[in-house]
């Protein structure tokens, strides 16, 4: 095929690799069609951006960080273009930016997940399974649980190992408790409930839809009406605050899932494509490709981090666009 | 392909992939903000015209990755076949299959007796 053999495996690792990409993003895909109505819209999830707190700004952080990894992708492949021409200095500087690249990345990444586990407005789970939020009866916007809630001095103690009989024991419990969250909603008229489901001007005429708040021409979810939130209330049995593997704020719970399953097994895929060109920039410094006459070595690990790359391209598609 | 011999320096057409990239990336972040009512509202093979934009720039990005950075324009057809074919042909037809699977239970769970989201 014109190729020697290592860059070959790298070929046919990479395709391995992109299957095992496409089946999970092809998972995701079903199990979004499964619940095509209820899934949460990404704009309200994420729509963070470092020094701008409470400012609305969905997609800019993300594009940011496409932005960040096509760069070290540029920058990989200069190095590569170097290595042909055996500049060996501009191979070094050139992987050097790649790792910082890489590097820049990953803390982006992180700071990405750490505001999706701590969430921002908070929510309630009914017995049913799925997710109620609140937001401001004149404005339609979010309101934080903080905001809802009213203190009712209740005596809650988290189970722990060491109280626990037979060694159970639960998770953290939620700042506010089901029942503070309930009484603060009734005490307040100017709150209302927004549902799950993603508004369809079919819904119009549905008993508890809101005749006012919900004209939005923009994809939005469902705001009842103060009767409806008020009943809907009654089934509440949990207070969600951020996501982790089990509930989400969010909404539907395989979101959170799918989303930490898949940017972090592409996280993970950055995290050892940055080692490996930590390993490659070492041995470019040290001159053993130098002694070699070739820096096929560099374009190895260059074909690893394009893919990286390129799985991006398709996860920031479909976790943040479509 | 003038790559075969290697000494031929490719920094000018990188930079520009990355400028194509780039542009792409923009236009997919601004239409992702905007949305128009347009295309996000009218439906095409069950999907919004939206969303079929976005996955057509998506392979059009992935296309320059591939052949610019990962150099697979100067590799020989039969190398560049035996990638790409297998990923074509199982991807189209893996997504084919889950998609309407999963719309079918869709329409299962909205059509049956049993309340499943409440």
């Amino acid at each position: 095929m014109g190729i020697n053999y290592g860059k070959m495996m790298m070929w046919f690792f990479i395709v391995s690799d992109a299957l095992t990409f496409s089946g999970f993003l092809a998972a995701y895909g079903f199990s979004r069609y499964k619940f095509i109505e209820t899934w949460p819209l990404a704009d309200e999830v994420f729509n963070h951006f470092p020094f701008m707190h409470g400012v609305d700004a969905p997609m800019y952080y993300v594009a940011l960080m496409t932005f960040i990894l096509i760069f070290s992708s540029v920058t990989m492949v200069l190095a590569v273009d170097a290595g042909h021409q055996m500049k060996k200095q501009k191979v070094a500087i050139y992987m050097f930016l790649t790792i910082i690249g890489g590097g820049i990345f990953l803390g982006s990444q992180a700071w990405e997940w750490k505001n999706f586990i701590k969430g921002e407005y908070g929510a309630v789970e009914t017995k049913g399974g799925s997710i109620l939020q609140f937001v401001d009866a004149t404005t339609g916007k979010r309101v934080k649980l903080s905001d809802v809630a009213i203190p009712l001095h209740e005596e809650r103690e988290q189970l722990t190992r060491n109280k626990g009989f037979w060694f159970s024991k639960e998770s953290t419990l939620p700042t506010y408790s089901v029942n503070e969250v309930v009484e603060g909603f009734k005490a307040n008229p100017n709150i209302l409930v927004r549902t799950e489901a993603i508004y369809h001007p079919s819904m119009a005429k549905n008993v508890g839809v809101h005749p006012e708040l919900n004209k939005s021409t923009h994809k939005h979810k469902t705001i009842l009406t103060r009767e409806e939130s008020l009943k809907r209330l009654a089934d509440v049995h949990y207070v969600v605050e951020g996501a982790n593997l089990i509930r989400n704020e969010y909404g539907q719970k395989l979101f959170a899932n799918f989303f930490f399953f898949i940017t972090g097994f592409h996280g993970f895929h950055v995290f050892t494509g940055v080692l490996i060109n930590v390993l490659i920039f070492l041995n470019v410094v040290l001159g053993t490709y130098e002694k070699r006459r070739s820096y096929e070595m560099v374009e190895k690990v260059g074909l690893y981090w394009h893919f990286v790359d390129l799985v991006w391209v398709f996860v920031f598609t479909f976790f943040y666009l479509v | 392909m003038a790559h075969a011999h290697e000494h031929v320096s490719n920094t000018k057409r990188i930079w520009m992939v990355f400028g194509i990239l780039s542009v792409v990336t923009i236009i997919e972040v601004a239409f992702g903000i905007y949305k128009p009512a347009i295309l996000h509202d009218t439906l095409f093979l069950q999907m919004n015209l939206l969303n079929w934009l976005f996955i057509g720039l998506t392979i059009y990005k992935a296309y320059y990755i591939v052949w610019a950075f990962m150099h697979l324009e100067g590799e020989k057809s039969n190398l560049r076949w035996s990638i790409v074919a297998p990923l074509v042909f199982l991807i189209i037809y893996l997504v084919f299959i889950l998609l309407v699977e999963g719309n079918y239970v869709f329409d299962v769970f909205k059509s049956s007796q049993i309340k499943w989201n409440f």
